[in-house]
């Protein structure tokens, strides 16, 4: 219990996806300037997240290993991510037609975010057993909802700011991202 | 032949600078911000996915007619899975201290937006030849800002300046120390919001001598909508 409760937070915030791993970064800019749409994003993400660990962890140890076909992971784990990623495109299309257009472009670009492929390689790299890397993946999709909601609380403000010309835009975003990296490195060290 | 010739020059040079996909397409932002603490490993990933690129640009160019539009992403995703792990089988194989440095980042070489981009936006269009420019063209491009942010955190963040490539290639050259910044390194620059606030100082020069370079050739009518108006010279109704 105690070895999942570390594996939980430790994802979350001392080993951040987006502000630690810099996993995940095209949505935490693209997706991060409405709270809302900030909030679908991440429970979209830690729905593809933890699926794709339940399907990828059994592949791996029970088709993969067996046969010395270990350098298959890459492509098998990404067909798998993008299986679930159609279904929660279909899924959300039905149920929140709302939420599925404000998410736009982004939602089929989950299938390319880094931190989603990250987690199912990371279990493995880890020797996570199957209950470790369903938690780890819940704790890094947590971990990247609370990042891109912190950060649009930040964004929010930052529109309103003064930003000389040549920062405007990305940089200025780059910057505040940056800062909230700062708070983050707070974490270090809670579980060590 | 001549016109051809300067179309292919075009596609390979277009990536390093006026469109580079980092800095000014703003594309692959997770690898250049997570290997760039070092500017040897900002190399080695910049060519790491110049080989991706260049191998995954050629072999949908050649199949685009083959491959069905319903079905081209999953085909290109698996197209570009394989070089990934050809790349990673190289690496592990001939440069093993680059292997174990960009660690679980070589495998996300998949996910990284510029090679899905340059698929769907050009080699799925164009003929091989300019593919593999545009590939060419574009890896340089990726390299040159991974080298470029990389110098800059390891030269403030650690003191140092190509560290680790005489291992990654085999030679006596082991980078330089840099004397003052050595004995206090800012340490912040190297963690990751240091990678954050240099990505976004650099992004801002470039954006700065981007608007810059070509002041004759705008087209300025009036100035009330124009962003330059605070530093711009000329009066209403003077034109260039």
């Amino acid at each position: 219990m105690k070895t999942l409760a570390i594996i939980l937070l430790s994802a979350m915030l001392t080993d951040n996806f987006v502000l630690a791993k810099f996993m995940g970064i095209c949505p935490f800019l693209g997706v991060s300037k409405k709270l809302d749409s900030a909030t679908g994003m991440g429970i979209a993400v830690t729905f593809v997240m933890i699926c794709a660990t339940i399907v990828t962890y059994p592949i791996h140890h029970g088709i993969l290993v067996p046969n010395g076909l270990e350098y298959f992971d890459t492509v098998v784990f990404i067909l798998v991510i993008a299986l679930f990623v159609q279904m929660v495109e279909i899924a959300l299309k039905k149920l929140l037609p709302p939420l599925y257009k404000s998410l736009g472009v982004y939602l089929p670009l989950i299938t390319t975010n880094c931190a989603v492929l990250g987690v199912t390689v990371l279990n493995i790299d880890n020797g996570y057993s199957f209950v470790n890397s369903i938690v780890n993946a819940l704790g890094g999709g947590l971990g990247f909802m609370l990042a891109l909601v912190i950060f649009s609380g930040v964004r929010r403000k930052l529109e309103y700011a003064d930003i000389p010309d040549t920062f405007k835009g990305v940089p200025a975003t780059l910057i505040a991202a940056s800062i909230v990296s700062v708070s983050f490195m707070g974490f270090s060290g809670l579980f060590s | 032949m001549a016109e051809n010739k300067t179309s292919l020059g075009k596609e390979l040079g277009k990536g390093i600078i006026k469109e580079n996909p980092t800095l000014v397409m703003l594309l692959g932002m997770c690898p250049t911000l997570a290997v760039t603490t070092q500017a040897a490993n900002g190399i080695g990933m910049g060519l790491a996915t110049t080989f991706v690129l260049l191998g995954s640009n050629i072999v949908i160019s050649a199949l685009r007619k083959i491959i069905p539009d319903k079905v081209r992403i999953p085909a290109f995703i698996v197209i570009i899975a394989s070089f990934v792990t050809l790349i990673g089988f190289l690496l592990e194989g001939f440069v093993p201290v680059l292997y174990d440095s960009l660690g679980i980042y070589l495998s996300l070489i998949t996910v990284n937006c510029i090679i899905f981009g340059r698929a769907e936006m050009f080699a799925s269009k164009n003929g091989i030849a300019a593919s593999a420019c545009d590939a060419i063209g574009m890896g340089l491009g990726f390299t040159l800002a991974l080298f470029l942010m990389g110098s800059v955190r390891e030269i403030i963040g650690s003191g140092t300046w190509m560290t680790g490539i005489g291992k990654m290639l085999g030679i006596g050259w082991d980078g330089v120390t840099i004397p003052v910044i050595s004995e206090n390194p800012m340490l912040l620059f190297i963690m990751p919001a240091g990678g954050f606030f240099t990505l976004g100082v650099i992004i801002a020069m470039v954006n700065k001598i981007a608007n810059k370079k070509p002041p004759q050739e705008i087209e300025c009518g009036s100035c009330e909508n124009c962003p330059m108006s605070g530093k711009c010279d000329k009066t209403e109704g003077e034109q260039a």
